[in-house]
C-alpha cells in the first residue's frame, strides 16, 4: 500500500516539469492562437542538446541550461519570424497546426540525421540517485525538475506581471487589433512569447532527456500528453495547463501501479470524458464565435 | 460549354490512362509505385471530403487506416482466406471504418478549430496504443503478417492495382457528387460559418458526421488493400502519424476543398515519396525534406495549386474576352477557385 503515495509523489514531482512545457505551448496559444505541435520534438531536440554537450564538451547538464535556454529561446523565435508571421487570412489557425507539423517532421528528421535512432539518456551525478524522506524515495533529477519549474514559473509570472512587456503581452492576449492600435509592436511581443514558450523546453529537455531514455520518435508521445494536458487545462490558460498537468501525471502513475501497459491511455481518456461534459476543458473560457 | 466538355474529355482520358497503365508499364516496381499513388489518391480525396468540404482539419484519418487494415488481416487469417478473396473483405474494412467513425465522430466534432484537431489526435493515439497492447488480436509490435500471394508473377501487382484504381475513383467520385449536392452545400456553409449556418436551420452536427462517417470509408478500404499488398501491418506503420500529415499535404497543394486538388497532390506527392525512398536509404533525409515541401507548400501556395491555376487562367480570359463581358473566364475562375456559394446560400 505504500505504493500509492510514492506514486502519488513521482506524479507531482514529474508533473512539474510537463507543467513548465505545457505552459510553454499554451502560452504561444493564449498570445498568437497557434497550437505549436512542434513542441514535443523541441523537448527533443533540448535533450539532445543537453545530451550532446554533456558527453562532447563535458558540460555538466545543469550547468549547460546557461546555453540550452538561449538555443532553444533563438529556436522559437526563429520558427515565428520564418513561419507563423507569415500565415494569412481565414484558415490561419488550421495552417499553423500544419505548419507546425512541417517544423517538427523536418526537426525529426535532422535529429534522425545526427543522432541516429537509438535511444539515449543523458547522465549526471544527480540522475540515479536521491533521497529518502519520511519513507519516501525522492530522486534527485525530480527534485531538481520541479525546482526548475517552480523557478520558470516565477519567472514567468514575474515577466507577465510586473514587466511593461508582460503588459504588452497580455493586452495582445485580450485584443490583438486594439493591442496594434495602442502602439504595441506585436509582431515583437509574438517572437518573444514564441521564443520564451520555447526557451521552456530547455529546461523541461534536460529533465525528460535524464528521467527517459529519448530517440527522436520520442516527439510524438510527448506532444500527444502536452496536447491533452493543455486541452484539458483549458487552451491559453497557464494556471489551468500547471494544474492538469499534475493531475495528468499523477493519474498516469497511479494506474501504473495496476496497469503498467495502460498508464499512458490515462491522458486520452480523461482528456474524452472532460471534453464530453465540458468541452472547453477545466479551467477554459467558453469559445468565442470563430471569426 | 467548351470548357464543361474539355473537363468530361480529361476525366475520361485519365480514367482511360488509369485503366491501361499496368498494361503498358509490366515493370512490377512502377505499378507497385502506382498502386501505392492510387491508394493516397483514395485516402487524400475522402480526407478531403470532409476536411476540404467542412474546414474541419482531421488529424485522426490513420485511424481508420489503421483499423481497416488490422479488421482485413484479422478476417483473412482467422478465416483462412487466400489469393483473391482477401479482396472482398475490403467492402467489410470499409464498414467497420464508417462504426468506428461514429463515436469518434460524436466525440471529436462537439468541439471546433483547433480543439478538434487535437482531439483527432489524442484519438488516434489511444488507437495505437491499443494496436500494441491488444496482443492477441494485433500481435502487438510484431503486427500481423500477410500469407503468401499465389498470383502469376508477371502480373502479381494488377489485382491489387485494380481493386486500387477501383477504390479511388469512388473515392473521388463521391467527393464530386457531395460537392455537386446540397449536403455539400451545407458542409461548406459550416466552414465558413458554422453558426450563421445552424441559425439557417442546417443541422450541423448530422451533416459534420455524416461528412466525417463517409470520409472514413474509403481510408479503410485502402488501409486493408495496403495490409494485403504491403504483407505486413504492425502498430507504427498502421498507425502511422505521417500518414495525417500526407494526406494533408496532398489536399492542401492540389487545392484543399476543391475536387480535382487532392488527386493532383497525390499524383504529384506520393511517386516522389516512392522515388526519394528509393534514393535515400535510412529515409531520414526524405523526412526533412517532406516537411520543408509542406512548409513550402503552405507559405507560397497557400490555397494549393488548382485554385491558383484557376485564377490565373480565370483573369486572362477575361482580359481577352473584356469585350463581351467575360463572365466565362469568372465563371471557370469561380468553379476552380471554390467560391463562397454557401455565402450565396446564406
Amino acid at each position: 500500500m505504500s505504493q500509492l503515495p510514492q506514486a502519488i509523489t513521482d506524479g507531482i514531482l514529474g508533473g512539474a516539469v510537463y507543467a513548465l512545457m505545457a505552459a510553454g505551448l499554451t502560452l504561444i496559444f493564449g498570445v498568437m492562437d497557434i497550437i505549436n505541435i512542434a513542441q514535443g520534438i523541441l523537448v527533443v531536440l533540448a535533450a539532445y542538446l543537453s545530451y550532446a554537450l554533456s558527453v562532447h564538451l563535458h558540460i555538466d547538464p545543469l550547468l549547460g541550461l546557461l546555453i540550452t535556454v538561449p538555443a532553444m529561446f533563438a529556436v522559437g523565435a526563429a520558427i515565428e519570424w520564418a513561419f507563423m508571421r507569415r500565415l494569412r487570412g481565414r484558415e490561419r489557425t488550421a495552417m499553423s497546426l500544419l505548419v507546425s507539423y512541417a517544423v517538427a517532421v523536418v526537426i525529426e528528421g535532422a535529429l534522425y540525421q545526427v543522432f541516429g535512432a537509438n535511444d539515449v539518456a543523458i547522465q549526471a551525478p544527480y540522475v540515479n540517485s536521491g533521497v529518502h524522506v519520511l519513507g519516501f524515495d525522492l530522486p534527485y533529477i525530480y527534485l531538481i525538475g520541479a525546482g526548475l519549474a517552480v523557478v520558470a514559473f516565477a519567472a514567468i509570472y514575474l515577466l507577465l506581471y510586473r514587466t511593461t512587456f508582460g503588459r504588452s503581452v497580455r493586452a495582445t492576449m485580450q485584443d490583438k487589433v486594439a493591442a496594434r492600435l495602442i502602439g504595441i509592436n506585436v509582431n515583437r511581443v509574438a517572437a518573444i512569447t514564441f521564443g520564451i514558450g520555447v526557451g521552456v523546453t530547455a529546461a523541461g529537455g534536460m529533465v525528460f532527456g535524464a528521467t527517459n531514455a529519448f530517440s527522436p520518435n520520442s516527439g510524438y508521445d510527448l506532444i500527444s500528453r502536452l496536447l491533452s494536458i493543455v486541452i484539458l487545462g483549458g487552451l491559453g490558460s497557464i494556471g489551468g495547463a500547471a494544474a492538469a498537468a499534475l493531475f495528468m501525471v499523477t493519474a498516469e502513475e497511479v494506474v501504473n501501479i495496476w496497469q503498467p501497459v495502460w498508464a499512458t491511455a490515462v491522458y486520452y481518456a480523461v482528456l474524452v470524458i472532460v471534453l464530453l461534459v465540458r468541452p472547453v476543458g477545466i479551467f477554459g473560457k467558453p469559445e468565442a464565435r470563430s471569426s | 460549354m467548351i470548357a464543361s466538355g474539355l473537363r468530361f474529355g480529361g476525366v475520361a482520358a485519365l480514367l482511360a490512362l488509369g485503366i491501361v497503365f499496368p498494361l503498358v508499364f509490366t515493370n512490377p516496381a512502377v505499378t507497385s509505385d502506382a498502386i501505392y499513388t492510387l491508394i493516397f489518391v483514395a485516402a487524400a480525396s475522402a480526407w478531403n471530403t470532409f476536411s476540404g468540404y467542412s474546414g474541419y482539419i482531421s488529424l485522426g484519418h490513420a485511424v481508420f487506416f489503421g483499423s481497416g487494415a488490422y479488421l482485413t488481416g484479422i478476417a483473412t487469417l482467422d478465416w483462412g482466406l487466400t489469393g483473391s478473396q482477401v479482396f472482398l473483405l475490403l467492402p467489410l474494412a470499409g464498414l467497420v471504418g464508417a462504426i468506428i467513425a461514429v463515436p469518434f465522430g460524436l466525440i471529436a466534432l462537439r468541439v471546433r478549430r483547433h480543439t478538434f484537431v487535437v482531439i483527432t489526435i489524442a484519438i488516434f493515439f489511444i488507437f495505437q496504443l491499443m494496436a500494441y497492447n491488444l496482443q492477441s488480436l494485433t500481435g502487438g509490435t510484431s503486427g500481423l503478417l500477410a500469407p503468401t500471394v499465389n498470383f502469376a508473377a508477371a502480373t502479381y501487382n494488377n489485382p491489387f492495382y485494380y481493386a486500387a484504381l477501383v477504390i479511388a475513383v469512388a473515392a473521388v467520385a463521391v467527393s464530386w457528387l457531395i460537392r455537386r449536392s446540397r449536403f455539400g452545400l451545407q458542409l461548406r456553409a459550416i466552414r465558413d460559418d458554422e453558426d450563421r449556418a445552424r441559425g439557417l436551420g442546417v443541422r450541423t452536427m448530422r451533416v459534420k458526421l455524416g461528412a466525417f462517417v463517409i470520409s472514413a470509408v474509403p481510408v479503410a478500404m485502402v488501409g486493408g488493400l495496403s495490409w494485403y499488398f504491403t504483407g505486413l501491418i504492425d502498430p507504427s506503420s498502421g498507425f502511422d502519424p505521417l500518414f495525417d500529415v500526407a494526406v494533408a499535404l496532398m489536399a492542401f497543394l492540389g487545392g484543399l476543398g476543391t475536387v480535382a486538388g487532392p488527386v493532383l497532390g497525390a499524383l504529384i506527392i506520393e511517386p516522389a515519396q516512392q522515388y526519394f525512398q528509393g534514393q535515400v536509404s535510412a529515409g531520414y533525409l526524405f523526412l526533412m525534406l517532406y516537411g520543408a515541401l509542406f512548409l513550402v507548400v503552405i507559405l507560397v501556395l497557400p490555397r494549393g495549386v488548382i485554385p491558383t491555376a484557376a485564377e490565373q487562367i480565370g483573369k486572362w480570359r477575361d482580359k481577352r474576352r473584356e469585350g463581351d463581358g467575360g463572365l466565362a473566364g469568372h465563371r471557370l475562375a469561380a468553379a476552380g477557385a471554390a467560391p463562397d456559394r454557401a455565402k450565396e446560400l446564406a
